[in-house]
């Protein structure tokens, strides 16, 4: 049983085709990460299959209840704390009690302390900032979480600590997701699967699955992985091209 | 809601920044003073018979009928505008093609001077309650329908994606994402139409003989009674400060706690 199967996804903006044929299914507790070189399609695939933009042709079946996404950008509302931020994503009808337990228990998930909660965005650090936004898309309770280069922003250590937290609460095999990136060193990391969309969003061009469960593996299995898949795999030699594709 | 600490401290601050206002009075009036040393006092009495003009006025119950007249008839214009320029500004400010066709209506509404408007208003209503309030609604219209429109046509449209991906329903996507951003951009506005509100009325008043206190600015100037005519001018403009940092200033110290935590040290308002 699939938690997300994407059929035959095609779409276009303003009648440019940016994607084609684009067929991905991701297993329940499977967290796969999509990469290609930037500007091939991915936020727009992500977009698509979280239901934020209609494809022009294709099918997305969805079995899991509830989805949330961690945006490239946190996205909080500057006039809520952060507190208030992350609680936007529970139900409304909740006691106080119980929402102050659930923001509380999202915000300790995402390595927030509790003195930040009474915070205004602005008076955030980016990496609270980031953290924050996680933390939202974890108090919704989503069983399926999207995340399109949430971490590019933010510096190589703060980077570890977030995924760390990804490996910890959707790598875990409770939870699917879909994890868009471009640093290969973060798919290899984080996912079960990498999937490579080609550099002109025609059609996924292949996968490869990682060894061991992302909680088991260590900096030198990780560090040869990437080395492996950059050197001597040819799915991937398109993958790190800097160059827009629409600049040519 | 914010802390009851954090709240007292806002209005510490509130009313400490009345120090810097009363600062600001203080250097007018002394300009003022030199200007009446200068020419006399049936030119520009001074400051202080000007007070004492206006503590005599408001010695008298009938003052402060003129007073409530002309504030609640600016106030309901400032109202009728408010509801009806935020409400169409709205559906607007959803509705490019809408915006589009209305501008240049909103052009030509602002391009007709308010003493044509009067003149007009006369016509359709008399000269009584009815033509004051409406000149003021008409006088702010305008500006709160565009403040309104530009508010929702420049809200953030992530944050309308991010409430959206966490399956927000419309009407709570309105209230607590689309709202909030069209109210940031409004507030200053409404302060603005607010003060345009109470200029139109009394400027309404006083050409239809309408009462108010622009009849009580027509009876001083017929008197050649400058003391008065400052006094009345100087009791409008108390009037409008009360409504300001009674009524809008507060609600949007409330909405603004966010800026405030924004700003550093030493630039708190
Ligand atoms: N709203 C839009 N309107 C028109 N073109 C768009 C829009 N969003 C994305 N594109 C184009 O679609 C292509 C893919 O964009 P995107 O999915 O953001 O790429 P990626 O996330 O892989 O960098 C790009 O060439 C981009 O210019
Ligand atoms: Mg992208």
């Amino acid at each position: 049983m699939n938690a997300l199967n994407l059929t035959d996804i095609g779409h276009a903006f303003l009648g440019r085709t940016v994607l084609d044929r684009i067929t991905l299914d991701i297993g329940e507790g499977e967290l796969v990460a999509l990469v290609g070189p930037s500007g091939c399609g991915k936020s727009t695939l992500l977009h698509i299959a979280a239901g934020l933009i209609d494809p022009r042709q294709g099918r997305i079946n969805r079995s899991y209840a509830r989805h949330a996404v961690v945006f490239q950008e946190p996205r909080l509302l500057p006039w809520a704390t952060a507190r208030k931020n992350i609680g936007m994503a529970l139900p409304e009808g909740l006691s106080s009690r119980n929402r102050h337990s659930r923001i509380l228990a999202a915000a300790t998930a995402a390595a927030l302390e509790e003195d930040d909660l009474d915070k205004y965005p602005v008076q955030l650090s980016g990496g609270m900032k980031q953290r924050t936004a996680i933390a939202r898309a974890l108090a919704s309770e989503a069983d399926f979480l999207f995340f399109d280069e949430p971490f590019t922003a933010l510096d190589p250590a703060l980077r570890r600590h977030m995924q760390d937290i990804v490996i910890r609460h959707a790598g875990n095999g409770k939870r699917s997701g879909l994890f868009i990136t471009h640093d290969m060193a973060e798919a290899v990391r984080t996912a079960h699967r990498i999937v490579v969309l080609d550099r002109r969003g025609n059609g996924i061009l292949g996968e490869r699955y990682i060894p061991l469960r992302p909680v088991e593996r260590d900096d030198r299995m990780i560090f040869e992985t990437v080395q492996h898949f950059m050197k001597a795999d040819p799915l991937f030699a398109h993958v790190e091209e800097l160059d827009e594709r629409r600049s040519a | 809601m914010t802390s009851l600490a954090e709240r007292a401290s806002r209005t510490g601050q509130f009313l400490w920044s009345g120090w810097s206002g009363l600062a600001g009075l203080s250097v007018f009036a002394a300009v003022w003073q030199v200007a009446h040393e200068a020419y006399g006092s049936f030119i520009l009495p001074s400051p202080l018979e000007t007070l004492t003009a206006a503590q005599t006025l408001l010695g008298d119950v009938s003052a402060w009928q003129l007073l409530l007249t002309t504030s609640s008839r600016a106030l309901s214009g400032f109202a009728l505008a408010g509801v009806i320029g935020t409400v169409a500004g709205c559906i607007a400010g959803f509705h490019p093609a809408i915006l589009r066709l209305v501008q240049p209506q909103i052009t030509l509404m602002l391009g007709v001077p308010p003493i044509a408007w009067i003149v007009l208003l006369m016509i359709w209503f008399g000269t009584g309650s009815a033509t004051v309030t409406m000149t003021a609604a008409v006088a702010c219209l305008p500006i709160v329908f565009l403040g309104a429109a530009e508010g929702i046509a420049s809200r953030d449209r992530l944050l309308d994606d991010m409430a959206l991906s966490l399956g927000m329903g419309q009407v709570r996507r309105f209230v607590r994402i689309i709202v909030p951003q069209m109210l940031n951009r409004l507030f200053p506005i409404l302060v603005m139409a607010l003060g345009t509100a109470f200029k139109a009325a009394v400027m309404a008043e006083l050409l239809a003989n309408a009462g108010g206190i622009g009849e009580a600015l027509a009876v001083s100037r017929s008197n050649l009674d400058v003391a008065n005519a400052l006094a009345w001018i100087l009791l409008s403009v108390s009037a409008l400060l009360a409504v300001e940092y009674g009524l809008i200033q507060p609600t949007r110290s409330e909405l603004e706690a966010w800026r405030h935590a924004a700003r550093p040290w030493g630039v708190k308002r």
